[in-house]
């Protein structure tokens, strides 16, 4: 036993040693690219959102590249939406000298990791950490994809606006950072718009299978609109239990909806009818989705979501934003960062998840909200 | 030299784990300011420590009281958030840096104390896997309710919610935001006070042990009827413990959450126990040096393996179950303890750290 | 000294929920229990407990006989559901081989790691082998993701979608009532089988005293292997049950369902079969009515609450053994 202590003693030594310098050898900064990095779940439950942002910045990188010209260098790091192993995957990142930085893929990592960003005045845009403390107080951290209190007010107006539904219920996730801060801002504009909402309940990450009380409850205060500030998941067992307890209200939900068509085995008649508010659609007719969406599919045999696509936008619009500010590789991380700040804030940029984006001081993104309607299994726009 | 041969044998290795842990500090201390130690190393220095104190803290009620505890991230959420608050708090009516880092320790640690006696009071019914189940059961309860509190400051003063948000003025802040949990968190902790709350804990534990309470406590471990039937209050001992070992998890909770910008409810949920639980048992049951050692090991290896990018959590599973393996099966350990004399052998019995280095 | 007048403003803002959560309500009528309402949340505790009841089982059958909580049971669990979809939804085989080929897959997986991770440990304590078994439950979530990627799947219920109506407002799944019946059938079969059975009674003596079963000319390691073998093949049986009662398959599907019916079977107490089988229904029932009557918010925090004052109350568990101590 002792000799083992022992063994562990000198393992712990030579790990630490070996941790120390690890990062020593990757120092490479003569290739010519600019790098990017971010972080993101890509291990863990969470892993789906991880992943798709991670491969649809792949595949921008890799037509940035092949168009000549500037070249970009991609590093993604597993942070499995925690933000303690988030901000050791930041550290990482800047071990290997990041310039430009994707943020997180998710909130709470972001939060963290955006405060690194912020210390070491390295430029970030995130492409899904959607609360607005990710970019609160900070100058240099932008989003990609719409902010929270933009989503949950955003959806309200359009509902109060379309006579969507006269009572209102809301399911939410209440250890979810995404899902409750969309709900707090629903409801704080439905206070302001008059809207009824007539019953409001909760799962969380150790409930998430049995919707039955949530469901009832809407059902017995009659509520004919069902508001789910979502992901797909759980909205797809949601949309299979009200379907089994023979309750169909209108289904109503955010751009963490998008995904549910294309959820492998997933019965869409069950979607039918189902409203949301995303930016971002697999089926949508531009060149740009079509061409994005066959080049993911034969790289990685699956249809890309709202994540791969805001992830593709934030790399394209990190190239104009170099183009035109004529960052070249050998800057270091603080001068580009002023660059990008500059550019940021002035320029319009056009990408999948929509035209003409432009970003304020705050680092929030203003981007029309497309309302789509599934019917026969695709999305159609609302209006 | 001379006085420490007067010293027994058990006070000798807590004096050797000590002066390992400071020297280790020391050493680390000196890369970092000489910029040596990558900013991966600097960035979970506190990390690290904060591991460290909830492995012996946890060791203290598995290794040295004998009762299981599956709750242990509870405390630390305790310690976190209460930490957090009341370290917001002092920043209001105070600059220094360390005082409130000092004040919000003492305080994160005196709510999780409360928290650790409340779940002693069952304890003290139950027995090995009921025990643990509750202890579980605790751990998600904190968990839920920390869920749905909202903390709130502003000109008007504290508001606190439960479930529903209370309504603050334009200038106020939300200190403790419900799923959210605590963002825009001053990063206040350092190293050394992480170091230094470490120490003293470790120092409090190895007193506690060699103390008259200390040999009450392990009596009750061997053979609690024995130990009741000699006069030792059963209730006593096994609630001080909890709530000790509750105390130091939660200064370790409020050490963590300073060191980040954020920290949410789930992250001090039942995979945070369980991890914190990985240490203590590969580090031994009882032993404060092996609980260090797994601790700062553990914290470290995710990291480390990251070279093998998917694979990485798969690579750390299968250590994990190579090393319980290891340690826990005689077979294996022999084979280990013959691999490893014939190292001392090859370099002629006298080894260094340096040598053994190599191999590992 | 604006510290005080910080605490000197406390403002509590307590919903109704927190006072209904105190037990007024039940008193002053606040909230009108409806009869129908009640029946139907009855039925939805008694469907989502069933689900935890047949994990129930197989985790109270392993910890019964071997001793040890066998952390990774609910990734097994995820593993048979995953083979059962691959069968049932990509090959489009019928739903009993999907079933069958599972449970081989699950059974084979089971002996395997307990061979490989739990047999080398038999002299160690107990919580080593939790440890390892927590390692184990690491590896095949990982495993899972890297093979069948973290992108959900929707399971495809192998019973179909039906239910019956018994009146208006009250509605029993096909599911349910296959796994109350699958439930009590392991049961009753798993009690026959320690009670009756040469291996049956093998396992019950390995359990009492590991050392004298040997000394009766009883193979302790194939005991416990076939106790693994059971368990995992149960395993299977639940996994495909609980996707098929909520249809959505990711690597981590096993773990809080795991969990949780951990909690069901020390409810119940811990290596009693029936125990199981009460305790995850009963399990399911706290958790549908404290959803319903006190709030969706805190729905966790009063089903583990229950938990402890049962276990105050009756420190084994509802049908637990009482433990005596020799002095």
């Amino acid at each position: 036993m002792k000799k083992m202590k022992k063994l562990v003693c000198f393992g712990l030594v030579s790990a630490m040693m070996l941790s120390a310098f690890a990062g020593c050898g990757k120092k490479d900064s003569g290739s010519g690219a600019i790098r990017i990095g971010g972080t993101g779940p890509l291990t863990g439950g969470a892993a789906v959102y991880g992943n798709a942002a991670k491969r649809g910045a792949e595949i921008a990188v890799e037509e940035i590249n092949a168009l000549g010209g500037m070249q970009f260098e991609l590093r993604y790091e597993d942070d499995t939406h925690d933000a303690e192993k988030a901000v050791n995957a930041y550290n990482i990142l800047k071990d290997w000298n990041v310039q430009i930085s994707l943020g997180s893929v998710t909130t709470n990592p972001c939060i963290a990791t955006a405060a690194e960003t912020y210390a070491d005045r390295i430029f970030a845009l995130t492409p899904s950490a959607s609360s607005t403390d990710v970019t609160k107080g900070k100058d240099n951290m932008f989003q990609m994809c719409f902010s929270d209190p933009n989503q949950g007010s955003a959806s309200a107006q359009y509902i109060s606006q379309k006579q969507l539904g006269t009572k209102i219920a809301i399911i939410y996730k209440n250890d979810d950072a995404y899902s409750t801060g969309i709900y707090e801002t629903f409801i704080d504009k439905a206070d302001e718009l008059g809207i009824d909402v007539v019953s409001t309940t909760t799962f969380n990450t150790d409930s998430q299978n049995d919707f039955s009380v949530q469901l009832n409850s809407a059902k017995n205060a009659g509520a004919d609109l069902v508001f789910l500030p979502m992901y797909y998941e759980a909205a797809a067992l949601i949309l299979d239990q009200a379907k089994k307890m023979n309750y169909a209200p209108k289904f109503f939900g955010v751009d963490g909806m998008d995904g549910i068509l294309t959820l492998e085995g997933f019965d869409t008649s069950l979607a039918e009818g189902v409203m949301l508010l995303t930016p971002f659609s697999a089926d949508a007719s531009d060149e740009k989705t079509k061409s994005f969406v066959a080049k993911y599919q034969e790289k990685f045999n699956e249809t890309p979501n709202q994540f791969a696509a805001d992830a593709y936008d934030c790399v394209y619009a990190i190239y104009e934003a170099c183009q035109k500010g004529e960052v070249t590789a050998d800057m270091t991380a603080e001068e580009i960062c002023d660059i990008m700040i500059a550019q940021f804030t002035t320029m319009k940029f056009d990408g999948l998840t929509g035209t003409g984006m432009t970003w304020g001081t705050n680092g929030e993104v203003t981007k029309d909200p497309k309302g789509m309607v599934i019917q026969n299994g695709v999305y159609v726009g609302l209006d | 030299m001379k006085g420490r041969k007067t010293l027994n044998k058990t006070s000798k290795n807590n004096f050797i784990t000590m002066g390992g842990l400071l020297l280790v500090y020391v050493i680390v201390l000196i890369l970092k300011e000489g910029g040596i130690t990558t900013n991966l190393i600097n960035g979970q220095l506190v990390p690290i420590c904060a591991y460290m104190l909830m492995a012996i803290s946890l060791n203290l009620t598995v290794g040295i009281l004998g009762e299981l505890s599956l709750g242990h991230a509870g405390f630390m959420s305790v310690g976190a958030f209460g930490g957090v608050l009341i370290g917001t708090l002092m920043q209001e009516v105070s600059d220094s840096k360390t005082l409130c880092l000092l004040v919000a320790v003492i305080g994160g640690g005196l709510l999780a104390a409360l928290a650790g006696f409340l779940i002693g009071i069952p304890v003290l019914r139950l027995r090995g896997d009921y025990l643990a189940i509750v202890t579980l059961a605790f751990g998600q309860i904190i968990k839920s309710i920390v869920n749905i509190l909202y903390v709130g400051l502003d000109a008007d003063g504290l508001h606190v919610g439960f479930i529903e948000k209370p309504e603050i003025l334009e200038d106020g802040k939300m200190i403790i935001n419900g799923a959210m949990g605590a963002t825009g968190i001053r990063k206040i902790s350092t190293f050394t006070f992480a170091f230094v709350v470490l120490m003293l804990c470790l120092i409090v534990i190895y007193n506690l042990i060699q103390s008259r309470t200390g040999r009450a406590i392990m009596a009750l471990r061997d053979n609690r009827i024995a130990a009741e039937s000699v006069g030792i209050n059963v209730t006593k001992y096994k609630l001080l413990v909890f709530a000790i070992s509750a105390a130091m998890a939660g200064m370790a909770g409020t050490v963590f959450a300073f060191n980040y910008s954020t920290v949410t409810p789930t992250k001090f949920d039942f995979n945070t126990s369980i991890l914190i639980l990985v240490f203590v048992v590969l580090g031994g049951l009882g032993s404060m040096r092996g609980s260090l050692i797994a601790a700062a090991l553990l914290t470290l290896l995710p990291e480390l393996l990251r070279e093998f990018s998917d694979y990485r959590m798969l690579v750390y599973a299968v250590v994990l179950i190579l090393v319980m393996l290891g340690t826990n099966n005689a077979k294996i350990r022999n084979l280990v303890a013959a691999f490893i004399s014939d190292i001392k052998s090859m370099f002629g019995g006298k080894k260094t750290k340096k040598e053994e280095k190599t191999n590992g | 000294m604006p510290f005080f007048t910080f605490l000197g403003n406390i403002h509590c803002h307590l919903r109704r929920n927190m006072i209904k959560l105190i037990g007024l309500s039940f008193i002053t009528l606040e909230i009108e229990v409806q009869y129908m309402e009640f029946l139907s949340n009855v039925i939805n505790g008694i469907s989502l407990g069933s689900i935890y009841a047949i994990i129930a089982l197989g985790y109270t059958m392993v910890y019964g006989i071997a001793k040890m909580l066998n952390f990774a049971h609910g990734d097994v669990i995820m593993v048979g559901a995953y083979v059962c979809f691959f069968m049932t939804s990509r090959y489009d085989m019928p739903a009993v081989v999907g079933i069958l080929l599972s449970m081989f897959v699950c059974t084979v997986l089971g002996i395997v790691i307990e061979r490989l991770a739990y047999k080398p440990l038999r002299q160690a304590t107990s919580l080593a082998v939790l440890i390892t078994a927590i390692g184990m439950s690491y590896f095949l979530q990982n495993a899972a993701q890297l093979l069948w990627t973290s992108n959900p799947k929707v399971f495809k219920s192998v019973v179909g979608d039906g239910g019956i109506q018994l009146t208006e407002g009250l509605y029993v799944s096909h599911v349910t009532l296959v796994t109350i019946a699958v439930c009590v059938v392991i049961m009753i079969a798993l009690t026959i089988f320690t009670g009756k059975t040469k291996m049956g009674k093998a396992m019950r003596a390995c359990s009492e005293d590991k050392g004298a079963a040997q000394l009766m000319g009883i193979n302790v390691n194939t005991t416990i292997s076939i106790t693994f073998a059971i368990g995992s093949a149960l395993a299977a049986i639940a996994g495909v049950l609980l996707c098929s009662a909520y249809p959505n398959l990711v690597p981590t599907t096993g773990s809080m369902p795991g969990i949780k019916a951990f909690t069901a079977a020390v409810f119940g107490g811990i290596g009693s079969i029936p125990g199981a089988l009460i305790g995850g229904i009963l399990l399911g029932i706290i958790e549908i009515f404290a959803k319903a009557y006190i709030s969706t918010e805190i729905s966790d925090a009063i089903v583990f609450a229950v938990l402890i004052v049962v276990l105050l109350v009756k420190p084994t568990g509802l049908l637990g053994k009482k433990i005596s101590e020799k002095v």
